[in-house]
């Protein structure tokens, strides 16, 4: 029973991932693909895209004003990844020192924002933020205020270190959870505060989790589109936002799918560099 | 000897869970202290709250005199080698063992030289710049112990030093560990539930159970003067006889076991006797035994002279040989007696051959010395 035919389990494996591959090709790979092919095109009228394998596009992108966009959206993905970090790091600790029933419930606080749509959360927060929000309300109290806090680029850093926060708690969690205890307590038995044990221990063990939690931060951030369009200013156009324009208002898909590809590439290197991080982590260790 | 650690009235409760339940223990200077217990005693726990990693419920700890609580772990003056020796993986041997002393802010010239002396005494010289993952088991543990010696603790904690070694290791380690307490001359408190470990170790033992101490006593007084039931049964093998207190004089003390068919008659009086039951505890190797004939001629044979002034019917049993279990040093006899009843016997094999050796099926006496057996009050 234990043995099954070769010819039998080929069948049902093929059953079993044919109706996801298929999925993946028709709805993800053919798009891909033929967004990428437009890249290479140029419009002609008003609907009709002839794809002549110019690299127009591309080079379109090098001009300053995008240049600074990508900067721009690389800058604030990066702060917001920090920001990430400074907050999650202290947040993934208590949870994971946390009694194993708190650890259920504070785990499912950090997931409940999962299940309300992005716009709400948004739009919420923007309530809170505006200048009748409830921040200023409440400054309005002791006599300061009100300050400019919506449509900034500080509303835009705000909001996505709001929106992406659980993205890096939860792969930190899981990396310092998994932690042997009796390292920790070795390290204070050996003389160590909890603060320098913090230092000396967990975060050159943990360094792998927090890595790919960064990354899983950033990535997401980078291509953050519906944070700046709605808390940002005239000034807070990210990669994203620029992108939606050229398809949409502008009319240039040619264009929009460079910069889509591009936004791609960049992407994969950030992925890169933090495998080949990994792996020399790695290759010192032996 | 002065205690160096006094616990009195120790209690941790983990809910409605006493894992230590009013311990009261005094461990002198310079001694080798093994906690012995089945899993789940609380003899980690106990030792925890010696590190300063849980903090008693009830009690106090004093440590040289200092009283503990409030002194967080990193302030206390012990050091702990952790059961998975918890040697820290991205540190070389030598950041290992001298970790203890970069915390404290030592120069590092001297830490070179203490991890240099430390290694040396755990027999690691050479392996400084080596990888956790690169030492076998053995060689882990010992930079545990390096690591923390280096600190010249007043009180080395020891959990299960041994348990992840394989048997061999651990008899070689068994010695070293003794070796090494000797020379350092610091305080080992050690915890185990390998009694054999404890028995060739410690100076005194704890035997503890559910949450309590049982008895306090050195190796060979545990072993031949157990507490109680527990006690006996736990350190070594013993036979149990439940019986009531017939006699009890300052001399000689008999109990009447029912359906045994002998009583058990010991040469000294029994202290604290309120009467009620007690138990009779003999070990297999205090247990003689004699052939007794064929097992055509079942009710022949005469019994085995006893000492003088045995009672009639007392010490002297009837048997047959179940089942032998041949050890190599020694072999344990199960001889089925009166009532169904099986009594372990263990023989030394002091000869390489026997002219009539033991086998399954041969009818025996059974006899004992009247300072063989222990009686138990509870």
């Amino acid at each position: 029973m234990t043995e099954q035919p070769a010819s039998k389990a080929h069948a049902a494996f093929a059953t079993t991932f044919l109706a996801p591959a298929f999925w993946l090709i028709a709805f993800f790979l053919v798009p891909l693909g033929i967004i990428w092919a437009y890249s290479f095109g140029r419009t002609v009228g008003l609907t009709e895209i002839a794809i002549d394998g110019t690299f127009a596009n591309y080079a379109r992108i090098a001009d300053p004003v995008y240049v600074e966009v990508f900067v721009k959206s690389i800058a604030y993905a990066a702060l917001t990844t920090l920001l990430c970090l400074v907050v999650g790091f202290p947040v993934a600790l208590a949870i994971t020192f946390a009694s194993d029933r708190a650890k259920i419930w504070l785990l499912l606080l950090i997931m409940l924002p999962f299940w309300t749509n992005l716009l709400v959360r948004t739009y919420a927060l923007m309530a809170v933020l505006r200048t009748e929000g409830f921040v200023n309300d409440m400054l309005g109290w002791v006599g300061v205020g009100p300050l400019p806090l919506l449509h900034n680029n500080f509303a835009v850093v705000f909001g996505l270190v709001y929106v992406n926060l659980p993205f890096l708690v939860l792969p930190l969690y899981s990396a310092l959870d998994r932690l042997d205890r009796s390292l920790l307590e070795a390290s204070l038995d050996l003389g160590a505060g909890h603060l320098r044990t913090i230092f000396e221990i967990v975060v050159p063990l943990a360094l792998p989790g927090i890595l790919s939690g960064l990354l899983i931060t950033f990535i997401p951030a980078l291509g953050s589109y519906l944070t700046p369009d709605l808390l940002g200013g005239p000034d807070s156009q990210m990669i994203a936002n620029v992108i939606e324009r050229q398809f949409k208002r502008a009319n240039d898909w040619p264009f929009g799918a460079a910069l889509s590809f591009i936004l791609m590439y960049l992407t994969f290197i950030a992925i890169a560099v933090q495998a080949v991080v990994t792996r020399r982590r790695e290759a010192l260790a032996r | 000897m002065s205690a160096l650690i006094r616990i009195e009235g120790v209690s941790k409760r983990f809910g409605n869970f006493a894992a230590v339940d009013d311990v009261s223990l005094d461990i002198r200077e310079n001694e080798f202290f093994a906690l012995l217990g089945p899993s789940g005693c609380g003899k980690t726990t106990l030792l925890r709250m010696l590190a300063g990693l849980e903090v008693p419920s009830e009690g106090r700890i004093l440590i040289d005199g200092q009283d503990m609580a409030n002194v967080a772990p990193n302030k206390r003056p012990v050091n702990m080698v952790f059961q998975s020796y918890a040697v820290f993986p991205h540190m070389t041997v030598a950041q290992n063992v001298g970790y203890g002393l970069r915390i404290d802010g030592v120069a590092r010239a001297e830490i070179e030289g203490r991890v240099r002396e430390a290694l040396g005494l755990v027999k690691l010289d050479g392996l400084e710049a080596r990888k956790p993952d690169q030492l076998s088991g053995g060689q882990r543990q010992r930079v545990a112990l390096a690591r923390a010696l280096i600190k010249r603790p007043k009180v080395l904690l020891l959990d299960e030093p041994l348990s992840a070694l394989d048997a061999k290791l651990r008899e070689t380690m068994r010695s070293e560990l003794a070796m090494i307490q000797d020379q350092v001359g610091v305080t080992f408190v050690m915890v185990t539930h390998d009694q054999d470990e404890a028995l060739a170790m410690a100076c005194r033992c704890g035997v503890m159970h559910k949450g309590q101490l049982q008895q306090v006593a050195t190796p060979a007084d545990l072993y031949e003067y157990p507490a109680n039931r527990f006690v006996a049964d736990f350190i070594g093998s013993v036979n149990l006889f439940e019986g009531r207190l017939a006699l009890d004089q300052p001399d000689q003390a008999r109990v009447e076991v029912p359906g045994l068919g002998a009583s058990i008659w010991v040469d000294h009086g029994v202290t604290g006797a309120t009467g009620g039951t007690v138990w009779a505890a003999i070990r297999p190797e205090k247990i003689e035994l004699h052939h007794r004939g064929a097992q055509a001629d079942v009710g022949g044979g005469d019994p085995p002279p006893l000492p003088a002034g045995t009672p009639v019917d007392a010490n002297l049993l009837e048997g047959s040989v179940r089942h032998s279990s041949y050890l190599g040093s020694e072999t344990v006899y199960e001889i089925e007696v009166a009532g169904g009843r099986m009594v372990k016997v263990l023989r030394s094999n002091v000869r390489r051959y026997e002219e009539r050796a033991f086998e399954v099926g041969d009818v025996v006496w059974l006899s004992w010395s009247p300072q063989a057996p222990a009686v138990l009050l509870s």
